[in-house]
C-alpha cells in the first residue's frame, strides 16, 4: 500500500456512479465499489440503471448501462438524487448521464474512448473533454483504455480481454480517491475466479495500476474519506429488494412450517425472485416456472390447496393476466402471497423503470365484489419484512394478499441486518386436524372471519371447493340470492378485520399542525429524506408513510383530521390519493404526481411543501 | 382382472366401495348425458384402486364437465376456464402422495387451456387427465369447439365451420405425451380399464371420451361408437395382440412400409401374421400417432391405450432434485441461509 501523500477531505455522503456501454462491467464494477464502501462502515444504497436491451449498439446512447451507489456515515434513504462522483467509460454515456452531475462534481473519464467514431454515435458535434463544456466539473481525463493495456503487458492478454478488464482501473482510481484498500477485491477476484487464476491476476493488476496511476496524478487534490455509520450491531450484509423478498417469503414458509411452493414466470423486474428461490431447494422450496403468468398463480393456487404456503411473483402486466385466478384465491378462501414489483405501465410500458401505478389494479382489479390484503414495502431490506407479513396475515386469515414493490426497490440495493429465525413473529393458521366432527369448509373463525385450511390427505375432511358462489358454512354450490349477499359481506369484512392485526400508522414529525405528507411503498427513502430537510430549515411539517394499504390501519382517519393540509406524493397519476377521499371524503387532501420512470427528486418534493406551507 | 396399482399414494386398509365415493350434491347434468356414465366409471375405479379416500384430489376447470368434482365425495377444487391442469400441477407437486384427477372438456383444455394442456403433458406431470369431448361447447349452449369436425354447423357456425378440427391423441403424442387412451362413454369397461391403466401410468395420462351432449351435438359420435356402427368403425387395440377389428375379427391393420392399411385375414393370403401387433410401451410414438390418426372414411377408429410409454415424471424430479440438494448443500434452515454469504458484522 502506497503511502498517503493528499489532504483527506471528510464528507457525510457521497453518490458515485459508474455508466458505460452495457457490456463495460459497470454493474460489477459498482458492486465491487459498493461492497468497499459497506466493509468501511458507510451506510448505502444502490440502484442499476440498465437498457432493457441485453446489448444495444455499442456507443450509443441506448447502450448506456450505469450503477449509481450511495454512501455515507449517516442513515441513508435514498440511491441519491445528483451524483459528486462519474466515471464514465465513452462518450455516449457521458452525455447521458451529465444531468445527474452536481456543479463541480468530479468526472473521471477513459480519454481514449474519445475518439472521432464513438463522440458521433454520441450525438457529439466536437469532443467536449476539449471543448471547455465542462467546466463547471472537475474533470479527469485519463487514458484509461491505454493504461489498462500497459499494466498488463508482462502478462500476455490479448486485446479482448485487456479491453474488458478497463473498469478495474477506473475501479482503482476510485479506491485510491476514496482510501479503501485493495486486498477484500483481490480476495474477491481469487473465489470468483478459482477456475481461471489469469483472469484473477489481470483483475489484481489493473485495479493495482488505477490505484497507483491515481496517487501520481496532480489533478487529484484531496482524498475523501466518508466516516463509518452508526449501525445498530449485527451481522450486515447489502441485499437487493428482490432478495430480500424471496427471503422473506422462505422465512415464512419454514415459520410457518407449510414449506414454500412459488408458481411464476419471467417478467422484468421481478424475476430474480424466482430466480433466487430457485436456489434454494435444499430449504424445501418447490419453484415451479411455469408456461404463462396465468399458469403460475393458478399452480399456486393448486399448492395452497394441498397445504403449501403458496406465491406468484410478477409486475404489472403479468398482475393483468392473474386478476381471474386472484378471484378463485379470494372466493375459495384460500391462502396466496402474489407479489408485483411495480413498473412502469400501461402495457408493456417501461419495462426497466419504476412507477407506482399498480395500485389500483391491486385494489379493485377483480371482477366481482374481491376485496383482498394490500400492503407495500418502502425500502430494499423491509422487503423481507413485508413479504413475511404478507405471508402471515394471508396464511392466518385464508385471503389472497398483494405484496407491492417495485423496480428500485427490486433491483436496488441497501444494507439488511440478518434477523434471526427465533425473533420473527410465529405464523399460525387455521388447519384443521384430521377427523375433526365439526369441520365445515365455510365455517368461520368468529374473531377473523377466516375459515379453516383442510388440507387434502387428511382423514376425515373430504370436501369440495371452487369458483361457483358457496353456501355459508357447508359450502354446497348455490345461488340463493341472500346467502350470496351474506358470503360477499363475510369476505369484505374479513379482510377489513385485518386492521385488527397490524400495527396503528405512525406519522414522523407533529402528531398536529399544517402540513402531512402522505406516501406509501417505494418512494419513502425521498420523501423522508425531503422533509428532514424542511425540518431542518426550521418548518413544521409531519410524515405518515403507509405499508398497509388494504385495510388501512385503524387509526387513518384520526391522524388526516390532526392537519390542515394533506399532501398525497405518489409516482403516478394519483391513485392512493383517491383511495384516501374515497374512504375519508376531506376536501384538504391535496396530492403531488409524477408519472416518468423517474423517482422523486428531493428539491422537486421540498418546492411542493414550501408551496402548500405558503398558500393561505 | 386388474392388477395391483403401485405407487407412493398411501393405501387404505379396508375395502371401499362405490358408496364412499357418493358426493351429497343433486347431479345437474342433463338426462341422457354421457357424463353420468363416466361418473359411474370413476365411482366403479376409485374403490379398486385401493387408495386411503382422502388420498384422492379432483380438479377440474369450467364448462359442463368441470361440475365433475362436486359430484364425487373426495378432496376437489373446481377453478377457472382452461386452468384445471395448471392447478392440479400445482396439488401434485405440492403432495406427491396424492392420486390427483382432472376432469376437462373439450373447449376447456383444448381452448382456452390450450396453452397448459401441452406443458402439462410436456412435464409428464403424474396426473390423470378424463378429457370428456362432445365436440361442442355445452354450457354456453352450442358453440364450436376445437374438436368440432370441418363444416359443422353449430350456434357460432351457421354455415359450417371452417376450422380443422384437433385429433386430440395427434396433439397428446405431438407433446411428448407418455399416455394416451381413447374410450366412448358407452363403454363402461373400457372406461373403467383406462382409467385403472392411467392410474397405474407414472404421468400424464390423458383419456379421451367421446362423450355424448344429448342437446347440442346428439349422436356426434354415433356413426362410430353406436351398436350398429361399433363393429365397422371402431377398432379396440390390446397391447401384444394382432390389431383386429369387424363383427367377427375378421379385418386388421398392416403396416405397408410407413403407412398402415386394412386388410382382410384370408384375403390375398393374408393371415394373422401380417397383422400389427400392438406395443402401447414402445418409447417411440411413431405407430401411436399413426393409430390415433386414423378415422373415417377408410379406417376404423381406434381405441383402447395407444400408449403408455414409461419416462421420468416432473413431480418424481422435484423431490429428487430436492432430496439432492437437501444432502449437499450445508443451508438447512433459513438461519443457515441468513449467515450465508458476503457479511460483516458490526459491533
Amino acid at each position: 500500500m502506497t503511502k498517503m501523500n493528499r489532504p483527506i477531505e471528510e464528507r457525510e455522503s457521497i453518490v458515485v456512479k459508474f455508466v458505460g456501454d452495457s457490456g463495460d462491467g459497470m454493474q460489477f464494477s459498482g458492486n465491487l465499489f459498493s461492497e468497499s464502501a459497506a466493509f468501511a462502515g458507510n451506510d448505502l444504497a444502490t440502484f442499476p440503471d440498465f437498457p432493457s436491451e441485453i446489448r444495444a449498439p455499442q456507443n450509443t446512447i441506448a447502450g448506456v448501462s450505469g450503477f449509481q451507489v450511495h454512501m455515507g456515515s449517516a442513515k441513508i434513504y435514498t440511491t441519491g438524487d445528483l451524483c459528486d462522483v462519474i466515471v464514465a467509460m465513452n462518450p455516449a454515456s457521458l452525455k447521458a448521464n451529465l444531468k445527474w452531475a452536481k456543479v463541480g462534481a468530479t468526472l473521471i473519464v477513459d480519454s481514449d474512448a474519445f475518439e472521432d467514431k464513438a463522440l458521433e454515435k454520441a450525438g457529439y458535434s466536437s469532443n467536449p473533454l476539449d471543448d471547455k463544456s465542462l467546466e463547471r466539473y472537475n474533470l479527469l481525463k485519463a487514458p484509461i483504455s491505454l493504461l489498462t493495456k500497459e499494466s498488463l503487458g508482462d502478462l500476455n492478454v490479448d486485446s479482448k480481454t485487456a479491453s474488458r478488464s478497463k473498469n478495474m482501473f477506473a475501479l482503482g482510481m476510485l479506491y485510491f480517491i476514496f482510501n479503501r484498500p485493495l486486498k477484500p477485491s483481490y480476495k474477491f477476484f481469487d473465489a470468483k475466479f478459482k477456475k481461471d487464476p489469469k483472469i484473477a491476476k489481470i483483475n489484481k493488476v489493473v485495479l493495482e495500476a488505477g490505484y497507483n496511476y491515481a496517487e501520481t496524478v496532480e489533478a487529484i487534490e484531496s482524498v475523501i474519506h466518508v466516516s463509518p455509520a452508526k449501525l445498530q450491531p449485527g451481522l450486515y450484509r447489502n441485499i437487493t429488494g428482490n432478495v430480500a423478498t424471496a427471503w422473506g417469503l422462505l422465512a415464512a414458509a419454514e415459520k410457518s412450517q407449510r414449506g414454500l411452493f412459488l408458481g411464476s414466470y419471467p417478467i422484468t423486474p421481478a424475476t430474480e425472485i424466482l430466480m433466487e428461490l430457485s436456489k434454494h431447494k435444499s430449504l424445501g422450496a418447490k419453484v415451479f416456472q411455469a408456461e404463462d403468468e396465468i399458469a403460475g398463480i393458478c399452480s399456486a393456487i393448486g399448492a395452497s390447496y394441498a397445504g403449501k404456503m403458496a406465491c406468484t411473483t410478477t409486475s404489472g402486466p403479468g398482475l393483468s393476466l392473474k386478476s381471474e385466478a386472484i378471484g378463485l384465491a379470494a372466493i375459495t378462501e384460500l391462502p396466496l402471497v402474489i407479489v408485483d414489483v411495480q413498473r412502469g405501465g400501461p402495457s408493456t410500458g417501461l419495462p426497466t423503470k419504476s412507477e407506482q401505478s399498480d395500485l389500483y389494479q391491486a385494489l379493485f382489479g377483480r371482477n366481482g365484489e374481491c376485496p383482498v390484503i394490500v400492503i407495500a414495502a418502502s425500502s430494499c431490506d423491509n422487503c423481507f419484512h413485508y413479504a413475511y407479513m404478507a405471508a402471515k396475515l394471508s396464511m392466518e386469515h385464508m385471503t389472497p394478499c398483494i405484496l407491492l414493490t417495485d423496480g428500485y426497490l427490486g433491483f436496488g440495493s441497501a444494507l439488511f441486518r440478518d434477523p434471526k429465525m427465533a425473533n420473527m413473529p410465529p405464523i399460525n393458521p387455521p388447519i384443521v386436524k384430521a377427523n375433526d366432527p365439526t369441520y365445515k369448509p365455510y365455517k368461520r373463525d368468529p374473531e377473523t372471519l377466516a375459515r379453516s385450511w383442510a388440507i387434502p390427505g387428511t382423514e376425515g375432511l373430504r370436501h369440495r371447493i371452487g369458483g361457483l358462489e358457496k353456501e355459508d358454512i357447508t359450502g354446497a354450490v348455490t345461488t340463493e340470492p341472500l346467502n350470496h349477499q351474506k358470503m360477499v359481506n363475510f369476505r369484505a369484512e374479513k379482510v377489513a378485520r385485518v386492521a385488527n392485526y397490524i400495527p396503528e400508522q405512525e406519522v414522523d414529525g407533529p402528531a398536529k399542525g399544517d402540513l402531512l405528507v402522505v406516501s406509501w411503498g417505494g418512494t419513502y427513502g425521498a420523501i423522508h429524506s425531503a422533509v428532514q430537510q424542511m425540518e431542518r430549515e426550521g418548518k413544521k411539517i409531519s410524515h405518515a408513510h403507509f405499508h398497509y394499504i388494504s385495510p388501512l390501519p385503524k387509526n387513518t382517519e384520526k391522524i388526516l383530521k390532526n392537519y390542515k393540509k394533506i399532501l398525497v406524493c405518489e409516482l403516478n397519476g394519483g391513485q392512493f390519493v383517491n383511495y384516501l377521499r374515497m374512504n375519508f371524503p376531506m376536501p384538504n387532501i391535496h396530492q403531488f404526481n409524477k408519472v416518468q420512470g423517474l423517482p422523486f427528486m428531493i428539491n422537486e418534493l421540498t418546492e411542493k411543501f414550501n408551496q402548500l406551507l405558503e398558500e393561505k | 382382472m386388474m392388477d395391483f396399482v403401485n405407487n407412493t399414494v398411501e393405501r387404505t386398509t379396508v375395502q371401499l366401495q362405490k358408496a364412499d365415493f357418493e358426493s351429497d350434491q343433486m347431479v345437474k347434468w342433463c338426462p341422457g348425458c354421457g357424463a353420468h356414465a363416466i361418473l359411474a366409471a370413476v365411482e366403479r375405479v376409485f374403490p379398486k384402486l385401493g387408495y386411503k379416500k382422502e388420498n384422492f384430489c379432483l380438479v377440474s376447470g369450467i364448462g359442463c364437465s368441470s361440475r365433475f368434482p362436486y359430484y364425487v365425495n373426495t378432496y376437489g377444487i373446481h377453478g377457472i376456464h382452461g386452468r384445471a391442469l395448471p392447478i392440479a400441477t400445482g396439488v401434485k407437486v405440492s403432495n406427491p402422495h396424492l392420486s390427483v384427477w382432472v376432469a376437462t372438456g373439450d373447449g376447456d383444455s383444448l381452448a382456452i387451456g390450450g396453452n397448459h394442456f401441452i406443458h402439462t403433458i410436456r412435464r409428464n406431470v403424474d396426473i390423470n387427465v378424463l378429457l370428456f369431448n362432445n365436440e361442442i361447447y355445452g354450457l354456453t349452449k352450442g358453440q364450436y369447439s376445437p374438436t368440432t369436425p370441418m363444416n359443422k354447423v353449430t350456434k357460432t357456425s351457421p354455415h359450417g365451420t371452417i376450422e380443422h378440427p384437433f385429433n386430440i391423441g395427434e396433439l397428446v403424442m405431438g407433446a411428448q405425451g407418455t399416455f394416451f387412451a381413447r374410450v366412448p362413454d358407452n363403454d363402461l369397461t373400457l372406461m373403467t380399464e383406462a382409467m385403472f391403466e392411467a392410474a397405474k401410468h407414472d404421468g400424464t395420462s390423458i383419456i379421451e371420451i367421446l362423450q355424448n351432449c344429448i342437446i347440442f351435438a346428439d349422436k356426434a359420435h354415433f356413426g362410430i361408437t353406436s351398436k350398429e356402427n361399433r363393429d365397422e368403425h371402431m377398432c379396440v387395440v390390446r397391447d401384444g395382440q394382432p390389431i383386429l377389428f369387424g363383427a367377427n375379427k375378421e379385418k386388421g391393420l398392416r403396416l405397408n412400409g410407413t403407412d398402415i392399411e386394412v386388410v382382410e385375414l384370408g384375403k390375398n393370403g393374408i393371415t394373422i401374421d401380417d397383422i400389427l401387433v400392438h406395443d402401447r410401451y414402445d418409447p417411440n410414438p411413431g405407430i401411436h400417432i399413426m393409430l390415433a390418426k386414423l378415422g373415417s372414411p377408410h379406417f376404423p377408429r381406434v381405441f383402447g391405450i395407444i400408449r403408455s410409454a414409461m419416462f421420468p415424471t416432473y413431480d418424481d424430479l422435484v423431490e429428487e432434485k430436492i432430496r439432492l440438494a437437501q444432502q449437499d448443500s450445508p443451508i438447512k434452515k433459513m438461519d443457515h441461509l441468513l449467515k450465508s454469504g458476503e457479511t460483516w458484522e458490526i459491533k
